[in-house]
């Protein structure tokens, strides 16, 4: 322990507080050395890698199919999400074209999933600030969002329904049911949920003026997804540019610029609006799609030519990238993922100095991270 | 009627009757009698101690499960109602773990005064009429006093568990509690200049003369409540534990027997609370038809419900705006309440 004089002139001294790996609010099993002097942090160490499964050479080791269903396990909350830029790199490599209705469900479950994703990030992110029953209301909600991909395809959480040349399932009549369930719902539940929250003081007491990042900031450190655009950069691949058939859509990016954690709250749920927006524009898109192939045709063995292939999309927590590197073999030479969970909390060490412990939470909890991403 | 409303008196004289005829009988000094009743009176505050504490643990997660859309706990006994008892036995099988570098000694005795401060103020609290088993003149300076104690063991315990998150919980708790004291005491203060005593039957007997005082002083009841939740620790002031900052806070380090212990405090103190709170501004045991002892019970159950809601509705707040509301806002506004009182007090 180092012993000093801090900023009042009083005699004070600075210790080490490790903050995870098994700590209720840091997600899962992120570690931060903390140094602390008295309550106010004065530097961070995040430490990662308790969560590591080696994912990357796992599917270097083996087939492309085979490979395949590891992407659902990165960031957990959205698995659908986590297959597109693996498949898209491939088929690059491939030189296969998706049928249009393929597309289209990709792009419907995507966003799905995107919405059950957002609602597990609001959700946690009130409990993190001491306002347990808050998870509750997203977590049905998000409920409803499993229902409907658990009707799609049978697997609700990591669903590898996203395959190389299209999509595992058309939609059906018990899908149908499930959707029209989730857009009854949505609509009440966003409702409500600003009601339970928006105005309450002490939570706008605890976010409002926390965590800061400004725009500069946010671009030097690479922050992607809801994150970056609270902080006042406009920016989204699905719009920017558009994978699948997201040109079709008007895509609407909503942008603050404070970019504290409260930002990053209302962020999440306006972009929770646009979300169902968009599912709604989707799933209209393809009643009118007339029913057809949702698989392009692909060798039963899969040997890419040899080459590489970069694909990224934009995932509910950010830029996710792929890249794929083949000899031409059964199995690829290189597969490397851009996790956005991990890009983000680099700026942890720049921003979460001066704060208090308590304000550390509600930053961990606004950046939404999924420890199955950041560590791969 | 009568008989049901004065039956606790009732088997108190009983039972003292039976004494000094048993002492008679002996031949022992009848003054013995009185120590054998404090005896019995301490049996007496331990039951209900713990039948409160058991009670409302399981009222407090069937309540958290209405307000989060799921049922609660509902498997063991009647609709779950058993289900406490069954995670009392369960923790008191468990191994009782302590850490290795932990101040043994104080690390036990945490555990065991937590229990302490509520019985000391329970035996005051007229719970009907003739009912306190220490019906002291200065009634309120003395629970004020015993409660004000609740603190100790909490910073024993995060002191003595030689971690830095339970020693963050220990000082956070001194923090509050020395606080939230100023504005709770200025408020009962405006209750007694309005009753003109500090014993606690008497303040009950002017409410059934007069009105009850939380009409006379809603502004102190509102500080009153707020302050004693900060003093119970409670959320949205459960800062010591703060489970998403400080994992578990002071109660890190406890496991087994010695966390029960704790647990069962919690409520105990919050019972200790709504108890003083219903005697100060409801009307006590004052009330038509039930018993007097029944309504004391529907009140403090009242205002345990609404500790109970707060909790699962409000996030916690952050350790500094707990002190800048206490000072800057409460302890102003009670000051003023007391200014407004004596004036109108002083012109009547």
């Amino acid at each position: 322990m180092n012993t000093e004089t801090n900023k009042q002139g009083r005699y004070s001294e600075v210790y080490q507080l490790n903050f995870g790996p098994q700590h209720p609010s840091t997600h899962g099993v992120l570690h931060m050395l903390v140094e602390m002097d008295g309550e106010t942090c004065v530097g961070v160490d995040t430490k990662i890698g308790y969560l590591h499964r080696g994912m990357e050479k796992l599917m270097e080791c083996r087939t492309y199919l085979q490979g395949l269903p590891y992407t659902d396990r990165l960031d957990y909350l959205a698995g659908v999400n986590n297959n597109l830029p693996y498949v898209l790199a491939v088929e690059k490599l491939l030189g296969v074209e998706v049928p249009a209705r393929a597309s289209l469900l990709r792009m419907l479950t995507c966003e799905i999933m995107r919405l059950a994703s957002y609602m597990v990030g609001v959700g946690i992110y009130i409990m993190d600030l001491g306002a347990v029953s808050g998870v509750f209301y997203p977590f049905q909600e998000r409920e409803y969002a499993l229902d409907c991909m658990s009707a799609l395809c049978g697997a609700r959480m990591t669903q590898s329904y996203i395959r190389y040349g299209g999509v595992q399932a058309d939609i059906n009549e018990e899908f149908d049911a499930a959707y029209q369930k989730l857009v009854a719902e949505t609509p009440r539940f966003i409702e409500m949920y600003h009601k339970l929250v928006d105005e309450n003081e002490i939570f706008l007491r605890r976010t409002k003026g926390i965590g800061v990042i400004s725009a500069e900031d946010a671009m030097d450190y690479a922050l992607t997804g809801p994150n970056l655009r609270a902080s006042g950069v406009d920016y989204d691949l699905r719009r920017d540019a558009p994978y699948c058939l997201y040109d079709r859509f008007k895509i609407e990016v909503p942008v603050l610029t404070a970019g504290d954690c409260h930002a990053r709250y209302v962020q999440r749920m306006l972009e929770v609006e646009k979300i169902f927006q968009l599912i709604k524009e989707i799933y209209a898109a393809l009643k009118e799609e007339p029913v057809g192939e949702i698989m392009a045709k692909i060798p039963k063995v899969l040997k890419p030519a040899a080459g590489e292939a970069y694909a990224q999309t934009e995932n509910p927590k950010g830029i996710m990238g792929c890249l794929v590197a083949s000899e031409g073999k059964l199995n690829p030479l290189r597969v490397h993922f851009r996790r956005p969970s991990f890009d983000n909390i680099a700026i942890f060490e720049k921003i979460m100095p001066g704060h208090k412990v308590a304000d550390l939470v509600s930053i961990i909890a606004s950046f939404d991270i999924v420890l199955g991403e950041i560590d791969g | 009627m009568e008989f049901i409303n004065n039956i606790f008196v009732n088997i108190a004289g009983l039972v003292r009757w039976v004494f000094n005829w048993l002492l008679g009988w002996l031949g022992l000094p009848l003054g013995l009698t009185d120590v054998l009743m404090t005896a019995v009176y301490w049996v007496a505050i331990v039951v209900v101690c713990v039948l409160c504490a058991l009670f409302y643990v399981i009222w407090e997660r069937k309540l958290a499960g209405y307000i989060q859309r799921r049922p609660g706990p509902n498997r063991l006994g009647p609709n779950g109602w058993l289900q406490t008892i069954g995670d009392a036995i369960k923790l008191v099988m468990k191994e009782d773990i302590v850490p290795d570098k932990a101040d043994k000694p104080v690390h036990l005795l945490a555990a065991l005064l937590a229990f302490v401060p509520p019985m000391l103020a329970l035996a005051a609290i007229p719970f009907g009429e003739g009912m306190a088993a220490l019906d002291l003149k200065l009634g309120v300076v003395y629970v004020l006093a015993v409660t004000t104690l609740a603190s100790l063991p909490v910073l024993l315990a995060g002191y003595a568990s030689n971690n830095k998150y339970s020693l963050i919980g220990g000082m956070r708790v001194v923090n509050q509690a020395i606080s939230y004291e100023v504005p709770q005491a200025f408020a009962l203060l405006s209750v007694i200049m309005v009753a003109g005593t500090f014993n606690l039957t008497e303040i009950v007997h002017f409410q059934q003369q007069h009105l009850w005082l939380v009409f006379v002083q809603p502004l102190a009841f509102v500080v009153y409540i707020i302050s004693a939740v900060a003093e119970c620790n409670r959320a949205p002031f459960d800062l010591p534990e703060g489970e998403s900052e400080l994992t578990a806070g002071v109660f890190t380090e406890y496991s087994g027997m010695r966390y029960a212990l704790f647990y069962l405090a919690e409520y105990c103190n919050m019972f200790v609370a709504a108890g003083l709170a219903t005697t100060l501004f409801l009307g006590g045991f004052s009330g038509p038809f039930l018993p007097g002892w029944l309504w004391f019970i529907l009140k403090t159950f009242v205002i345990m419900s609404v500790f109970i809601w707060v909790r699962w509705t409000l996030p916690r707040i952050r350790a500094d705006y707990v002190l800048s509301f206490c000072w800057k806002i409460l302890v102003p506004l009670t000051l003023l309440n007391m200014l407004v009182t004596g004036v109108v007090l002083y012109l009547i």
